[in-house]
């Protein structure tokens, strides 16, 4: 072994090359596979691309590096399930680019917080953590409230993430402006539109009690709310989709 | 007159003439004002890189002195304390708001998800990142006996590199981010890092070839894995779709399950190349000048390089133990990690082995001091993370604070240690000076800055393991005993003794830079004594 090391040695290109080619083969062996073995993401009914809406508030979560504290990844174990939920499926994270499973609960997991909390308590829980819940660390999104949605770069954003892999159709990446806009209406008048587009999982209402304003807190509210409700564990074949 | 350019500065401009429309782009069409600002500031370094390329290339060849490039590797010193302060700084703030939440101000600035990348980026990239990039300059140039092969490549790489970094930074605050954690730079920094990597990678490379040396030292394995290996990483986590020219923001290529492995096998193996590869080629060149003794064993070199370089790569996965990550992925990862200690180990024996015959040195040189310890902490969270990546101590230490102690044992008891424990040699090295300005301080650093290290990692043991418990500990009738939030509130003692324990690191290391910027600023050594003849003068 020596001798041969001793040789490799004296050759510093030689060197490199060697180092790329030892350090290549882990990620060969289980990054690559992946894309290719078919069960790695199961098929399940309900899963969707975010609606511009919460694909915005998505951005939002993403910007504000919530991930730092908050994990979108309920595990197999049995505290987990209990506390959470089912445990997440692979496909519930298929559309997420990029992924926001986390590594760290300094507070609780979010992959299914939708539907648990109306809402207002999300407003008021942003604006003010510790009004609600005396004891949370969790600073204040007031400013979120007082931020106007940017949406011109939606139909862009929806562009890109089709370029990456997520199925929308050129209607709903041209409507992108429209649809987030239409969301978040407060008389609800084109939830048949955007159900249409989208699928029947999609809620539309006034989100962040401001009612004729699309607001940072609208997006992020509506993304919060969808967050784990699109596949219906009750009508699903555990067995067939286990991995 | 007409002058011949040569391909090496033809190469550079077409670099910086590459950079500098970029930067014109982004301040052109971008919309974001922290975008365009960034647009502006790549743009005008860009500019004034090229207007000094061709400065020098209109002067003509200079004189090349027949002696070691230094200069470039004080700069990269004083960079590597500024961003060390800064990320220690940021990190104490981002802790004590975890201790009294009032101090995230609530603005979108200044909240903890917003600062965290602060942290993480200064003191991994902008600290460690410089402490590498100097000490790989001065290693290589001293174990090959030969000048750094450009006179031009050392400065671009150097500041090209802090752009980079600044970019990065300023942009967290203003909610420039991937969200991909230790990958934070949205996709143009990226890119900015991808062209000075290259730029780096060839001058250690030109600088090996050159060497008067036939054996390449094993200190430079160590820097070429940590150069090579970040730059296949750093190229395929960050591959990415842009929303367009506008906008700072992208999409990662990959999603859901795809993602997530893509970005542990290079969080991970940031930690094994960048924290752990790069200051294992620090310690090999400092611990032995310092004791002056040779390296233990050039076999156990060999099987510690090699190991961590085949090994490493597969360990990532034990980041997702129990998720929807395909099992056969997870348990791959967990074997691999626990095999990992060997070769971890190996040179943790290599270098106390190292020190054997010069114990004495430990009581009275804190710089050797420093390094011991760093190989202490080396060895105590290589095994510490081999023991995590076992599932079933995974489901206890996972998604808690136990994690967050595990990383700080690792960066502030050995990649840290082992930087002070080097720049208390070499700046007086690089700086001809006598010695460092006062040993007396160096020790209160390292007293301070090893207390601090045990109060950090030990208040986020005892929360880790506090908060796991808590969520796994039901009543009689199977219901869970705690609500989250009693966990939460729980913390609060352990989250202000890490505080404190922060504390105690930034003072230490405040006090290190005086000492340094002490000796720095004292009186030349009066003989200038060549280390060691160098062999290969500069084209």
């Amino acid at each position: 072994m020596s001798t041969a090391h001793q040789k490799l040695e004296r050759h510093s290109l030689g060197f490199a090359m060697m180092i790329l080619m030892v350090a290549s083969i882990g990620g060969i062996v289980e990054i690559a596979p992946l894309f290719t073995i078919e069960n790695t993401v199961e098929e399940v009914e309900g899963m969707r691309p975010y609606t511009p809406l919460e694909l915005a508030g998505r951005d939002i979560y993403v910007r504000e590096g919530c991930y730092a504290c908050h994990s979108q990844m309920i595990r197999t174990l049995r505290s987990d399930v209990e506390r959470y939920g089912h445990y997440s499926l692979a496909a519930e994270s298929m559309y997420d680019h990029p992924f926001q499973w986390g590594s760290k609960r300094t507070g609780p997991d979010l992959a299914r917080i939708g539907g648990k909390y109306s809402d207002d308590w999300h407003v008021a829980h942003l604006e003010a953590p510790r009004e609600l819940v005396p004891g949370s660390v969790m600073p204040g999104y007031a400013f979120l409230s007082e931020t106007r949605l940017s949406t011109g770069h939606l139909p862009a954003a929806l562009k890109a993430l089709s370029r990456a892999g997520v199925p929308y159709t050129d209607a709903q990446i041209e409507n992108a402006e429209k649809d987030a806009v239409w969301q978040a209406d407060f008389e609800q008048n084109f939830e048949g539109e955007l159900q249409e587009s989208y699928g029947a999982n999609v809620q539309v209402r006034d989100f962040d009690g401001q009612p004729g304003r699309l607001t940072e807190m609208d997006a992020l509210v509506a993304y919060l709310q969808m967050l784990g409700t699109l596949v219906d564990f009750d009508s699903l074949n555990l067995e067939e989709v286990n991995r | 007159m007409q002058r011949s350019v040569s391909f090496e500065n033809a190469a550079i401009l077409a670099a910086l003439s590459l950079v500098l429309l970029g930067g014109l782009a982004i301040l052109g069409w971008g919309v974001p004002l922290g975008y365009v600002l960034h647009g502006w500031l790549i743009a005008l370094a860009a500019g004034w890189g090229i207007l000094w390329m061709l400065n020098r290339i209109s002067d003509g060849p200079a004189e090349v002195p027949l002696e070691y490039n230094d200069k470039v590797i004080r700069y990269g010193v004083i960079a590597a304390l500024i961003w060390g302060i800064i990320g220690f700084a940021v990190g104490d703030i981002i802790a004590w708001q975890l201790a009294v939440p009032s101090l995230n101000g609530d603005m979108s600035w200044s909240n903890f998800g917003r600062l965290r990348p602060v942290h993480t980026s200064g003191v991994i990239f902008g600290f460690g990142g410089n402490a590498l990039i100097a000490t790989s300059f001065y290693v290589v140039q001293r174990t090959s006996r030969a000048r750094l092969a450009s006179e031009t490549l050392p400065w671009l790489v150097f500041w090209g590199y802090n752009l980079f970094l600044v970019v990065a930074a300023s942009g967290y605050p203003l909610g420039i981010t991937q969200s991909k954690e230790y990958a934070e730079p949205e996709w143009y920094a990226d890119l900015l890092l991808l062209v000075i990597w290259i730029g780096y990678l060839t001058l250690y490379l030109r600088t090996l070839a050159r060497r008067a040396e036939p054996h390449i030292y094993v200190a430079n394995w160590y820097y070429l894995a940590f150069i090579v290996v970040i730059a296949m990483l750093h190229t395929v986590n960050n591959l990415s779709v842009p929303v367009s020219i506008a906008y700072p923001k992208s999409y990662s290529l990959f999603s859901g399950t795809q993602d997530a492995m893509t970005q542990w096998w290079y969080g991970h193996n940031a930690v094994g190349f960048l924290l752990t590869a790069g200051f294992l080629g620090m310690l090999y060149y400092f611990l032995p000048k310092a004791v002056n003794r040779p390296v233990y064993s050039y076999r156990m070199s060999i099987v510690g390089f090699w190991g961590i370089t085949f090994l490493y790569l597969w360990a990532g996965s034990h980041h997702l133990h129990y998720t929807a990550l395909p099992d056969w992925v997870q348990y791959l990862g967990m074997t691999m990690s626990i095999i990992l200690l060997v070769p971890s180990w190996a040179s943790v024996f290599n270098g106390i082995l190292t020190i054997n015959g010069a114990w004495d040195k430990v009581r009275t040189d804190p710089a050797v001091r420093f390094m011991m310890v760093a190989v202490l902490f080396y060895g105590l969270s290589t095994f510490e993370g081999s023991f995590m990546a076992i599932r079933p101590v995974n489901s206890l230490s996972h998604y808690t604070d136990w994690t967050v102690g595990h990383v700080h044992a690792g960066a502030l008891g050995w990649v840290a240690f082992i930087t002070f424990g080097a720049m208390y040699k070499m700046v007086p090295w690089v700086w001809k000076r006598e010695g460092v300005y006062s040993l007396k301080l160096e020790a209160w650093h390292f007293w301070l800055a090893l207390s601090g290290t045990l109060i950090y990692v030990g208040a986020m043991w005892n929360s880790g393991i506090t908060q796991s418990l808590m969520w796994q500990t039901y009543d009689a009738d199977g219901a869970f005993l705690y609500s989250f939030l009693d966990s939460v509130i729980e913390m609060h003692p352990y989250y202000v003794a890490r505080a404190v324990g922060g504390l105690l690191y930034l003072i230490g290391a405040c006090i290190g830079a005086y000492n340094i910027y002490m000796t720095v600023s004292g009186p030349r050594k009066t003989e200038t004594r060549q280390s060691g003849p160098l062999a290969q003068p500069a084209e």
